[in-house]
């Protein structure tokens, strides 16, 4: 017929019209601020700083190594090293950072700073309701805002989390397997050595 | 009278009434002044109320919410939208020209008010009973092709102009189909006047009525007028004057605040009136839709039939994709005229012959130029090599 | 003099002497719709209300539209002035009221003012159309041919240019 594509169509949106009242496939509007989509956990946007433990400045994982500093595209990173040392989570002495600020107006979420971090201290959040009115100030977090508790990283990052978890499990049980006192077998060893010298 | 009479002429009553309380001299201008009141009251109250139905209307269809923050479902959209178009900053282009600039919506608001004069809106609600009263709406509809010349032209600003230019050019093309399909109506009925037109078609034959769209001719210069009266208002899919991705609002690129809401209301006003001769020409004006049906008021009917046409309006405009200017043309020029003639001749058969073959025959004389022209039309799409036109 | 000849006939002048003394083109054209206007409620006060009906369609509604297309086609919506009246605003001006001596003149010797009027409160449209099918049927046919002329015309005058486009590239 030869209007029947106008009719197909006009078809087409009735039935839409109708069947937005009654389900949801047909009405996909998220209503923002009162509803919120789930996120995927491969979500990321701005990076936050790990700590293990009740304490937050005690139990930061960063060591002030400076290499996400170094490698971040956009250098939003600024670090300041600390002169004294601290114990880490395994007792450790390590350097810890006095200042740790991210710039997120510039942070362009490349992840980068989370792929060089040998210490598994910083990994991306996924909040990004950050919007302030403070221009000179709000955009620019700093250590005590950056620093987010393991438990918090588990919650939005759980897969993610647990092999960190088992790493650093991993590598803390080989330092103290190695902390052990050897047996009493240094003679014939160091004979043995001598040997093959 | 019985009730239901009373509840029909409740309005007509209350008039004469509070025309009784004044002196006689005074009593005709009263009487205008009261008339004149309700619609300037009554027509902008159904403009509010359609802004938030097509709004939320289209959303549905376009499968998202409409405006639902202010108020609730957003009922009070409106309200926000006339005090934004209230407080917002009147800006006049530097090289505009002043007068005729202040001047275009205010004519043009005029004219569409104007032609709310011979609506019947009920039985015995027609403000002015003119012997020539479809004339008279087609008069007043052809002189808002000035106001956009005003507005497009005054902008100085040359995409306001080739919108006006736009503009005037489909209006002036849809006027004959327009007119054309009408004069057809008006052979049947006989008459120009409006209330005479509705009361023909306020019998029945059993229960159902004798509405001039239930005739094969009817049903075909009814179609025609619609889409006619669609591109009449500039409404979708024939807005390409005003289409916002293409010419931004062309003619009327240049205004702001209240003199943008003018012409906002002048385009929707203007719908209402043409879909309302719409509905007295062929839906049966004020008339209930079945004979049962006899005790609803006839204003209820009418603005009922008017709601109806209004949803039906919204409901093309979230379906249709916008006409291009020359398909436009072509549509009006090579189908819609040719067709308007031949609705005409229908009505002529329908009008001489008798039972059942005044029905074949008018049937046919409507179906086979449709199927036709139909044809013709799709099959112009020859592809054929592009002739560049440059200008000289 | 009543109030319903007074009031269009000072909408008709101002209309018209605008249409004189205004310098930019367009806004002549736009006091000449005043003065279409004008005519019309001329014509509505008389009683003749589908000839008054008539002319608000055909003249505001279609030729003012005509003229401003013509003006704005030849180039007369020129921008750039300034002055409200135009340079010779005061011949203009003489020569109307010379014109107008003259019609006054004619008509007042003629017989339309010896007759006494024939007042017809308003008469049915389909008086007309009764008229124009039986009496005046000759008019209206020639009025028929005029209009198929026209269109005829306009048709041909389209078609004309992409016919010379083709024929220059080939």
């Amino acid at each position: 017929m030869l209007a029947g594509g106008i009719l197909k169509g006009l078809a087409v949106t009735a039935r839409n019209f109708f069947e937005s009242f009654v389900s949801k496939e047909r009405l996909t509007t998220v209503q923002y601020p009162d509803e919120r989509l789930p996120q995927i956990e491969a979500t990321r946007d701005f990076p936050f700083l790990v700590y293990d433990g009740p304490d937050a400045m005690a139990g930061l994982r960063c060591v002030s190594c400076q290499i996400c500093e170094k490698e971040c595209p956009p250098k939003c990173i600024f670090i300041e090293k600390s002169t004294d040392r601290k114990p880490d989570a395994a007792g450790k002495l390590q350097f810890y950072p006095a200042k740790f600020n991210i710039d997120i107006s510039v942070c362009m979420s490349c992840q980068i700073c989370v792929e060089v971090c040998p210490f598994d201290a910083i990994k991306m959040d996924v909040e990004f309701e950050l919007a302030t009115d403070d221009r000179f100030g709000g955009l620019l977090l700093d250590k005590q805002k950056l620093a987010k508790s393991n438990e918090y990283y588990h919650r939005i990052h759980p897969t993610e989390a647990n092999t960190v978890d088992g790493k650093l499990a991993a590598a803390r049980a080989k330092v103290a397997a190695a902390a052990q006192p050897k047996p009493q077998v240094a003679a014939p060893a160091v004979a043995g050595s001598e040997v093959k010298a | 009278m019985n009730s239901v009479q009373y509840a029909d002429q409740i309005f007509v009553l209350l008039k004469q009434w509070l025309v009784s309380l004044f002196p006689a001299p005074l009593q005709t201008a009263v009487g205008i002044l009261i008339t004149v009141v309700t619609i300037i009251c009554v027509f902008p109250a159904l403009f509010a109320v359609t802004t938030i139905l097509e709004r939320k209307g289209l959303g549905r269809i376009q499968n998202r919410y409409g405006p639902n923050r202010v108020g609730p479902f957003g009922i009070f959209q409106p309200i926000a939208d006339g005090v934004k178009a209230l407080t917002k900053e009147d800006l006049v282009p530097a090289n505009a020209d002043k007068i005729v600039h202040f001047l275009a919506p205010v004519m043009l608001v005029i004219i569409v008010f104007l032609a709310y004069a011979v609506l019947p809106m009920g039985r015995n609600m027609a403000a002015v009973n003119m012997d020539c009263g479809l004339l008279f709406f087609f008069a007043i509809g052809s002189a808002t092709e000035v106001a956009v010349f005003m507005a497009g032209w005054s902008s100085r600003n040359k995409y306001a102009l080739l919108g006006a230019m736009r503009a005037i050019a489909q209006m002036i093309s849809y006027e004959i189909p327009l007119m054309l399909s009408a004069v057809a109506a008006i052979m049947i009925a006989g008459t120009l006047n409006l209330q005479q037109i509705v009361e023909q078609q306020a019998g029945y034959s059993g229960i159902l009525p004798h509405w001039y769209v239930f005739t094969p001719w009817g049903l075909a210069a009814f179609l025609l007028f619609i889409i006619s009266a669609t591109a009449e208002s500039n409404r979708s899919p024939f807005d390409l004057p005003e289409g916002e991705s293409e010419i931004i609002a062309g003619y009327y690129i240049e205004y702001s605040g209240f003199k943008f809401a003018l012409f906002f209301l002048g385009e929707y006003l203007g719908m209402f009136s043409i879909s309302a001769i719409a509905i007295t020409l062929f839906l049966g004006g004020w008339s209930a839709p079945f004979s049962f049906l006899a005790w609803i008021p006839s204003y209820l009917c009418f603005f009922g039939k008017l709601v109806a046409m209004i949803c039906c309006f919204i409901w093309v405009r979230g379906t249709l994709p916008r006409l291009r200017q020359d398909q436009l043309m072509n549509f009006a020029w090579k189908f819609m005229l040719p067709m308007s003639l031949f609705v005409i001749a229908s009505a002529v058969c329908w009008r001489y012959a008798e039972s059942w073959q005044r029905w074949a025959l008018s049937l046919v004389v409507v179906a086979v130029p449709y199927l036709w022209l139909g044809h013709g039309m799709m099959n112009n799409r020859k592809l054929e090599q592009r002739v560049y036109r440059y200008a000289e | 003099m009543t109030l319903s000849f007074l009031i269009p006939a000072i909408i008709l002048l101002i209309g018209a002497a605008a249409a004189n003394v205004l310098r930019n083109l367009v806004h002549c054209v736009l006091a000449l719709t005043l003065t279409f206007a004008g005519f019309a409620l001329l014509y509505l006060g008389l009683g003749a209300e589908f000839l008054g009906l008539v002319q608000l369609l055909v003249y505001v509604g279609a030729i003012a539209i005509l003229i401003v297309f013509t003006v704005l086609l030849t180039g007369g919506g020129v921008q750039g002035e300034r002055h409200v009246l135009s340079p010779r605003w005061f011949q203009g001006f003489v020569l109307s009221v010379l014109v107008f001596l003259l019609l006054g003149y004619g008509i007042t010797k003629s017989s339309f003012t010896t007759h006494a009027a024939t007042s017809v409160d308003s008469y049915p449209v389909s008086l007309i159309g009764d008229r124009l099918m039986t009496n005046y049927s000759l008019p209206l046919e020639i009025l028929g041919v005029l209009l198929t002329a026209a269109t005829i015309g306009g048709v041909v005058l389209a078609i004309r240019e992409p016919r010379q486009q083709t024929k220059e590239s080939e």
